[in-house]
């Protein structure tokens, strides 16, 4: 009786459709970030990762007062927030951090600003962006989060090498003929569509945590980056749908259940990190 | 094919407002084992990457093996100080290795098995073939000098530059590194290592080039150093350079 039970609290959402879209994105948004989070934290570009998403802001405000969905919006949104970040990074004398930090939040002021002003509550909703709703997502979000990230893992997947490089030795890289601000560029790029992707799910705030957590998990606990980019995928993908499930369940933004979810396989990761080294 | 594998004509780098190398010019004997010694911020790292073309030259020329300098020539392997590379990648010694050919093998993701053996060859080269499924991060410095080696190994590379490849490395792992250069040197590499280590230089290099912004000397280690270069190299010796300034390396001609 009990196990009947328990699965009906497993499959019991997936007899609405909308659940149903939600799980598809969910597990693309898991599967995605962390891979691209595996690289995101061994070259300690977290805080660019957040601030791509923050930066979108104005530009889906933008495309949202065209008339343009956030699809159509994400991939120019993508490359002009990836390219102008990384031309004002490789020009600045202030700092990396500090000309990411001026950025961003002058981006997300713009962006706040617009929203305001042209009271998009019909098509845009400012909690929803910030804090993600998976629950509201349609047809057209899951097949423009789809492309995305079938974008995405393609890159990865063809300059597997040159970015890894690139990334782990870019003076001999370069020696080699590789160009690095080509590759930077298209690093910043997928990196900027796939959080932007994941924007409906887990919201601006807290795209972050879905990017770095599970790869930081996943690094803890594995002993080469290869093999823990995979698992950086399936604790992202654990930890998406479960909080997919609180959100349906306890009815809470989703972003911040996946945030959750991510820092308790976090916790659970590092108190066994001793016992479990995998290669 | 001529002698030398380097060789530098009269070449001057700026970078931003300095003139950081001033009208060097050296022939490099092909398969030698050579020291690169000067103070810091005397060119040594600039002049390697005048050499794999990494910055451009204000004046002069470089031929690697009587061929102007390209990036891409595959030629040249570069390994760059220690702190140049992001050692928070986990990355096992054979993954490491393998970047090497990133380059001749693009779609290496999929043709793993073509290259395996090539990966423990160069590995086993460099004395490291025990070591190939160990992580690199968590290597010691003579043991990662060795793996970054091995890499520029598997590029194919018959000119190998290294850049502080002593630095943070105990004397022990020192001495293992050495021999390893000099069996690779054997097998017909011509070999540059940028040193502060001027005591060993005698005993550890065929030649040695004494850079501070310009070539003070350049030849056999026990006939070059004699007090006037040493004086040269590490002395207060700026009035030597009175007559160059940015965009006029004077004298060229005259001086």
């Amino acid at each position: 009786m009990e196990v009947i039970v328990g699965l009906d609290i497993l499959f019991e959402p997936f007899s609405y459709e909308f659940m149903v879209r939600s799980l598809f994105i969910s597990i693309l948004v898991g599967i995605t970030l962390p891979m691209i989070g595996s690289f995101v934290i061994n070259r300690n570009l977290g805080f660019m990762g957040d601030a791509i998403a923050h930066a979108s802001l104005p530009i889906l405000v933008i495309g949202s007062i065209l008339g343009i969905s956030i699809f159509l919006s994400a991939i120019p949104a993508a490359i002009i927030i990836a390219l102008s970040l990384g031309f004002i990074i490789g020009k600045s004398t202030i700092g990396e951090d500090t000309a990411i930090g001026i950025i961003f939040s002058t981006f997300f002021a713009i962006g706040i600003i617009l929203l305001k002003e042209f009271n998009l509550s019909t098509t845009l909703n400012i909690e929803d962006i910030l804090f993600g709703q998976i629950l509201g997502v349609s047809d057209g979000d899951v097949l423009s989060t789809l492309v995305l990230s079938v974008i995405t893992l393609s890159i990865i997947v063809i300059f597997y090498k040159q970015i890894l490089y690139l990334s782990f030795d870019p003076i001999g890289a370069q020696v080699t003929g590789l160009n690095l601000k080509l590759y930077n560029n298209i690093f910043l790029i997928i990196l900027s569509l796939a959080v932007i992707g994941a924007l409906q799910s887990v919201g601006i705030i807290l795209v972050i945590s879905m990017l770095i957590t599970p790869a930081a998990a996943a690094k803890l606990i594995m002993k080469n980056f290869f093999s823990s980019i995979f698992v950086a995928s399936f604790f992202g993908v654990i930890a998406s749908v479960t909080g997919l499930y609180f959100s349906y369940y306890i009815n809470i933004p989703s972003g911040p259940a996946m945030a959750l979810s991510s820092t308790g396989i976090f916790a659970l990761c590092w108190i066994f990190r001793r016992s479990i080294r995998l290669i | 094919m001529s002698e030398s594998s380097i060789v530098t004509e009269s070449c001057c780098v700026e970078i931003g407002n300095s003139l950081v190398l001033d009208d060097v010019s050296f022939e490099v004997t092909r398969n030698s084992l050579i020291a690169v010694v000067g103070p810091n911020g005397g060119g040594k790292t600039t002049l390697f990457n005048a050499i794999t073309g990494l910055v451009p030259l204000t004046k002069g020329a470089i031929k690697i093996n009587g061929e102007n300098i390209r990036k891409g020539n595959g030629n040249i392997g570069y390994v760059p100080q220690n702190e140049n590379l992001n050692w928070n990648f986990p990355l096992t010694a054979r993954q490491v290795v393998s970047l090497g050919q990133t380059k001749n093998l693009p779609s290496l993701p999929f043709s793993k098995k073509n290259n395996k053996s090539l990966i423990e060859e160069c590995l086993n080269d460099v004395g490291l073939y025990e070591l190939i499924d160990n992580r690199v991060d968590e290597m010691s410095g003579g043991q990662r000098q060795r793996v970054l080696l091995a890499k520029i190994l598997a590029q194919g590379a018959n000119i190998l530059l290294l850049d502080e490849a002593f630095s943070g490395v105990d004397i022990g792992a020192q001495i293992s590194l050495i021999e390893v250069l000099r069996k690779l040197k054997d097998l017909g590499k011509t070999i540059m290592i940028a040193t502060h280590d001027i005591n060993n230089v005698a005993d550890r290099f065929d030649e040695v080039l004494c850079l501070n912004r310009h070539c003070c000397a350049y030849g056999d280690p026990l006939k070059v150093f004699t007090q006037e270069v040493l004086s040269e190299l590490y002395g207060n010796h700026s009035n030597i350079f009175d007559n160059h300034k940015i965009g006029d390396h004077g004298g060229n001609s005259g001086a």
